[in-house]
């Protein structure tokens, strides 16, 4: 297996890692001003993830500095080319961190009423934009010859891709409410149950309707037949499947069938990009692959041998921190002032 | 202005203002692992309380260092992609390191300490906020090491337009990094010694609780006492090899145009970069070459010769960095520094004279101290990276050929407005909150309802959001 391959399975775990993790998170944000029925519940949401939602976020910072060590052009090419985007995503990422962080910092009803907006919309936005940006990647974009994207930021949001856009933030939030089934107790737990039952239908019409079109829209099935293979597959059974056993009251697996689907849709738009990073719409021959745009040997053989000895640890104490707060959080355990 | 000076001010702007937490925070979290093993190991409640209250301002510097540093993560790629491209190979490595090894350290493990206290044993909460302490210092050393490649590039060669890894331990061993890391991590050390310090000075001054401020004031006294000597150190063994390695931003640090022999140590001068001299200088003999090559009299070269030698070896072109900025920036970085040194030790004399917690000029002092390492912690970072003007990778690419050809200066307009606009309302919020959680300082324990407080959160998390 040569290098890039492998550094290209790597990013692509690394956003799988991303999306499944700050996917609920980004739903549970998105999802806390509804189901709350006071200021307590709110913190009770919030505090699902207050131990976790900094460590899902550096799945994104890790997964771009590996970009930029194993395919400096892919790094290069796609936050110069996806500018005011990311500039978004990543001042959304900045308010939510500050909701988070300063909420419960001080009892005044404006100051937590501003929390909760960051926290909203910080996780409404980059949900929506990544998959925008996700979608615009796997349709092709206007790339030179000297690599640079050559569009305007208004080529980015063709309906196609709002779309994708909207597949992504209802996959996300249907996530982020199991999670919230899972992690919560009484009422709360009964509201986010609803939600993510009721949330099963839209989300399977917006999935469905973004994979018929990527037959038209994107280079993910070009070469395939109708049957799409393996991999869609078991998108759609871990989806569908999901709420099901969501109905059975199994939230574990439920929510393990939900992060399925946001796995294996991930895999898909990877896997249908391969060996291509960035396609080109001007012509095939700029697009960036996995081999004109990466880096040196030597430089692959060093990250590997890092990566190597650190995901399997980062995953060791990750599981370990997810163990020592595996359990629901109730509205007992939040401070009263 | 052009898409050039539009990128290169939003990065001054975002990597200084990251660059006033993270020094902090470098410092802050060492000192809150220290008092909470004080804690650890003489079950001293005091203790206790000052790990929870420098831990919730803790918190709030941390979280600004973190929000500023996702920025920073990405805009290599928004606004230099043709300088990612060329040093991906190299540059990305560490960068990718620091979030494997630390950023990942980092967050999980401060979760664990933020929501922890009742699930963990002692021990393994303590050892939760050592690792968020080594992690926050590990991110230091790989993000300097990308820093040291830029300002001396080694273990490279250049094949198609690129700089391309050739020897990976000449990256982890550059002579660069090896003054260079120490000096800006223990200047970090420096900030949060002194943060911890003015605290205590204000809390000893405001009588609360003295006996308590007391102790963190002695441990941060320690702390600040060794670090802003080693500060002292290193800085000039960085500057002695600044002389060999970049002689150019060595002479605009001492405003010297002409090369002397033996060289004169600039006290003050008026620099004049369009005529290329100084004015009213006031200069210390042979200074300047004990400094540079610890021999009286060794020759320093001056800009105009050192210019001339660029423009030779890499055609026309101005090689001379913004003097003026760079000359006084590092005269502002040493002054403060040495003046830390000053009442770290005016501070030890104080403790053995046993008037640490009674001399109040010294508390509103120390107070006042408590501002001053962000202003040399920021000139020192001006000198390093103004210094190296007009290059981005010395001697190897010029910051005028890393910017992305693909982005429009009004974008760039769109994105400095917004990171200047959040970043200064995040500026105010964190002032406001550190002030908020700083000033009623620890309840007192005759206090009842101060106590009951205390009681109810440690049955709840007391760090819940």
């Amino acid at each position: 297996m040569d290098f890039q391959l492998l550094w290209f399975i790597l990013i692509a775990i690394l956003f799988i890692g991303y999306f499944f993790l700050e996917g609920f998170d980004f739903g549970v944000g998105i999802l806390m001003p509804f189901i709350s029925r006071d200021d307590v519940d709110r913190r009770v949401c919030i505090n699902t993830i207050g131990p976790f939602w900094d460590a899902n976020e550096v799945w994104l910072i890790t997964a771009g500095g590996a970009m930029f060590a194993a395919f400096p052009h892919w790094y290069a090419t796609l936050f110069s080319g996806f500018y005011l985007p990311l500039l978004l995503i990543l001042l959304a990422l900045i308010f939510r961190a500050v909701g988070f962080e300063f909420r419960a910092k001080v009892n005044k009803l404006f100051w937590k009423r501003s929390a909760d907006h960051f926290i909203f919309w910080g996780s409404l936005i980059p949900a929506f934009i990544w998959g925008v940006a996700l979608t615009n990647i796997v349709m092709g974009l206007p790339i030179g010859e000297d690599m640079n994207f050559t569009g305007g930021l208004f080529g980015l949001l063709s309906p196609y891709a709002i779309l994708g856009g909207l597949a992504s933030t209802t996959v996300f939030t249907l996530h982020g409410a199991v999670f919230l089934t899972l992690r919560t107790d009484g009422p709360l737990m009964e509201r986010a149950a609803k939600v993510a039952q009721m949330m099963w239908i839209p989300a399977g019409l917006l999935l469905l309707a973004f994979a018929l079109l990527g037959y038209r829209y994107t280079v993910l099935f070009d070469g395939l037949g109708l049957i799409p293979g393996t991999l869609p597959a078991l998108a759609v059974l871990a989806f569908i499947s999901g709420y099901f056993l969501l109905k059975m009251g199994r939230t574990g697996w439920s929510f393990a069938a939900t992060g399925a689907t946001i796995l294996f849709g991930t895999v898909v738009a990877f896997e249908g990009l391969f060996p291509m990073l960035m396609p080109s719409t001007l012509n095939p021959d700029w697009s960036l692959t996995i081999y004109n745009a990466s880096s040196s040997d030597l430089t692959l053989t060093i990250m590997s041998v890092v990566a190597l000895i650190f995901l399997p640890l980062i995953l060791g104490y990750q599981i370990y921190s997810y163990y020592v707060f595996r359990k629901r959080v109730t509205r007992d355990s939040i401070p009263t002032h | 202005m052009e898409a050039l000076d539009l990128a290169r001010w939003q990065f001054g702007i975002t990597t200084i203002y990251h660059f006033v937490f993270v020094p902090l925070t470098l410092g802050l979290s060492v000192l809150v692992a220290i008092i909470q093993t004080f804690w650890y190991r003489t079950g001293d409640e005091r203790y206790k309380q000052l790990t929870k209250y420098f831990g919730k301002l803790f918190v709030i510097v941390f979280t600004l260092g973190i929000v500023t540093g996702i920025v920073q993560e990405f805009q290599f790629g928004m606004n230099w992609s043709e300088y990612s491209r060329f040093v991906g190979d190299i540059f990305g490595i560490p960068l990718a390191i620091e979030a494997l090894m630390a950023f990942f350290m980092e967050s999980t493990f401060l979760g664990l300490w933020l929501f922890g206290w009742n699930r963990l044993s002692k021990g393994v909460h303590l050892l939760s906020i050592w690792l968020v302490a080594i992690a926050s210092n590990l991110s230091a050393i790989w993000i300097l090491m990308a820093n040291s490649w830029m300002q001396v590039p080694v273990g490279y060669e250049i094949v198609g337009g690129r700089a391309e890894l050739s020897d990976f331990v000449a990256i982890l061993l550059n002579e660069r990094l090896l003054v260079q890391m120490p000096h800006t991590i223990i200047a970090g050390f420096v900030t949060g010694g002194l943060f911890v310090l003015g605290i205590s000075a204000w809390m000893m001054y405001r009588g609360n609780q003295v006996q308590t401020f007391k102790k963190s004031a002695q441990i941060a006294l320690v702390f600040t006492a060794v670090a802003s000597l080693l500060t002292a150190t290193t800085g000039h063994s960085q500057a002695q090899d600044t002389v060999q390695s970049q002689p150019m931003k060595m002479a605009a640090m001492e405003g010297l145009w002409e090369t002397e022999q033996p060289a004169s140590f600039s006290l003050f001068a008026l620099i004049d970069q369009e005529n290329k001299t100084s004015m009213r200088e006031v200069r210390l003999p042979y200074m300047l070459s004990v400094l540079a090559h610890n021999n009286a009299t060794s020759e320093v070269k001056g800009l105009n010769e050192l210019q001339a030698e660029m423009e030779e070896k890499y055609g026309e072109g101005n090689y001379i960095p913004p003097v003026k900025t760079v000359y006084w920036s590092f005269r502002v970085m040493v002054g403060l520094g040495t003046l830390f040194i000053l009442i770290a030790f005016t501070g030890l004399i104080l403790w053995w004279k046993g008037k640490l917690e009674t001399t109040t000029w010294f508390h509103k002092a120390l107070m006042g101290a408590l501002f001053l390492p962000y202003v040399a912690n920021s000139a020192g970072w001006l000198v390093t990276e103004m210094g190296r003007q007009p290059w981005v990778v010395y001697g190897l690419l010029l910051t005028s050929d890393g910017v992305s050809p693909s982005v429009a200066g009004s974008s760039i307009w769109i994105s400095m407005a917004a990171f200047t606009l959040v970043y200064g309302f995040l500026a105010a919020v964190a002032v406001f909150l550190v002030v908020k959680y700083a000033k009623p300082g620890i309840p007192k324990e005759s206090d009842k309802s101060g106590q009951d407080s205390d009681e109810v959160s440690d049955k709840a998390d007391a760090f819940a959001y």
